[in-house]
């Protein structure tokens, strides 16, 4: 394994009954990189971050970040990572400041630091004049935003984002993809999953494709375009998932 | 790591009393139940308005306890802020010690407005200060750490409050909260053992009368530091395996 990873997953693998939800995968992820993990709905994409961020415990097989065992130093792990989920899941009753405050106390940022790093982002990401706002009444871009605030307020070195542009308008979408970039400046690790394939294209520096919860290929997205010889890498991704067939069918469907 | 870890619950406590607890359903719970049930025996026995003191301050704890403690997690859960708590750098121990603390402080301050009450109102005296304060906290860790376990248990708030209601309701009649156990039919008798209620009514009476009902102050001690353990270690576990699901 190289020194240079931040992310090394071995054999990890979630079974829910019977149902493999992901099966054996092993993938290394570079630190300071942004690691795109694509896949069709229902492919283990979310299941393995929730793996990663000890939401869950594998089934089998373990993964390291940052050199800790998921299964046996998580506590440790969650230190120093941060987690953007699907849902913004912050306190609706709570003041976008309360909020903020709370996961920063969570995470054991001092008071101090606390109010100097929440009034820094709340101004870095423009919202300054929400702090006092009820997180209720924000609007869903607004959210998303102070959910990677919350995610980001003790400094982690390794954030991970589960489909951060879902429901997003082209410019809250935009303003998150500057985002991205800008934590990488920063020199954070981004482990991204996202349904926009050319999201991925623009943001990641290497790709991870995972279909019905076994990994396909790992690659950067100009190899994956160039092996796959397609024009792009959504062209790739469809190749490389054998969706090529299915949206072929139902494009003969749609039109009949 | 053990200071990281209570102070993570003591913050994920006071989160918990400023959104839930301080709001009218609880404080009606809390304060409002106790009083309806009290004055609704007084009127028919107004001689007996001492001997009910220590059940009235032990039901208060009950309610006021598990009233927003059994919906919490349910309702946090539905909404993914559970989540939140599950992503931070605490174990699941630590988090569901600070939900059961939450239960603890809104508990005690309940029963002591009502211990307040019973010595400014009834006349009621008590013996020790400090052990009937620490009885209260007790029984409110109990109490608290029940409500948690139907939180964690069930999928809907109006399946916990179901749930909840089907343990406390019983109690309040069987645990020597108006009736004193000894004077309930015998057949009754095993059930009020089994309930810790009983326990902490009884402890909360010896510290106010210096006498007890059933069981001596100390076996009380003990059963409600043991009800506290298991229920408290039930629910971690009921947790873990939800969270698996």
């Amino acid at each position: 394994m190289g020194s240079d990873s931040i992310i090394e997953v071995s054999d990890l693998t979630k079974f829910y009954r019977d149902f493999p939800a992901v099966n054996h995968i092993n993938f290394k992820v570079k630190g300071g990189e942004i690691f795109g993990f694509l896949g069709p709905n229902g492919a283990g994409k979310t299941t393995t971050i929730k793996m990663l961020t000890g939401l869950i415990q594998p089934t089998e097989g373990t993964a390291t970040i940052q050199g800790k065992d998921i299964r046996t130093q998580i506590v440790d792990i969650k230190k120093t990572i941060g987690v953007v989920t699907e849902n913004s899941n912050l306190y609706d009753e709570l003041s976008v400041l309360d909020n903020l405050r709370f996961v920063g106390q969570l995470y054991g940022v001092s008071r101090l630091d606390r109010e100097k790093r929440i009034g820094e982002l709340l101004k870095r990401f423009d919202l300054e004049s929400k702090r006092e706002s009820k997180f209720d009444i924000l609007s869903k871009g607004m959210k998303r935003k102070v959910t990677i605030i919350a995610a980001i307020i003790h400094s982690p070195q390794v954030v991970f984002l589960d489909e951060p542009s879902t429901g997003l308008d082209v410019l809250s979408a935009r303003i998150l993809r500057a985002m991205i970039k800008e934590l990488k400046t920063l020199g954070v690790t981004i482990f991204l999953t996202t349904h926009y394939i050319e999201e991925a294209e623009q943001l990641c520096d290497r790709v991870a494709i995972l279909v019905n919860g076994a990994i396909k290929t790992v690659d950067t997205p100009e190899n994956l375009i160039a092996t796959s010889n397609s024009k792009n890498l959504e062209e790739a991704f469809i190749e490389i998932t054998g969706l090529k067939e299915e949206i072929m069918l139902v494009e003969k469907e749609g039109k009949r | 790591m053990f200071k990281e870890e209570v102070k993570g619950s003591l913050y994920i406590a006071l989160k918990d009393l400023k959104m839930y607890y301080f709001k009218p359903p609880n404080l009606s719970w809390g304060i409002m139940f106790p009083i309806v049930m009290a004055l609704a025996f007084i009127l028919r026995n107004p001689s007996g308005v001492k001997d009910l003191a220590s059940g009235l301050i032990a039901m208060s704890i009950l309610f006021a306890a598990t009233s927003a403690e059994a919906i919490v997690i349910v309702f946090e859960r539905r909404t993914k802020t559970f989540e939140r708590l599950l992503l931070a750098p605490l174990s699941l121990q630590a988090i569901l010690f600070g939900k059961v603390i939450g239960g603890v402080i809104f508990g005690f301050l309940m029963s002591s407005i009502f211990l307040v009450g019973s010595v400014i109102f009834l006349g009621v005296p008590f013996s020790n200060t400090v052990f009937l304060l620490g009885s209260l906290v007790l029984s409110a860790f109990v109490f608290a750490a029940f409500g948690t376990l139907v939180s964690v248990a069930v999928k809907e708030i109006f399946d916990a409050m179901t749930l909840a209601n089907f343990f406390r309701f019983p109690m309040i009649f069987l645990c020597g909260v108006f009736i004193p156990v000894s004077a309930l039919l015998s057949f009754l008798h095993p059930l009020a053992y089994v309930l810790p209620l009983t326990y902490s009514v009884d402890l909360i009476r010896f510290f106010i009368t210096g006498s007890y009902d059933l069981v001596h102050p100390l076996v009380c001690i003990v059963v409600l530091i043991l009800y506290s353990t298991v229920l408290f270690y039930l629910s971690v576990w009921v947790l873990k395996r939800r969270i698996e699901q």
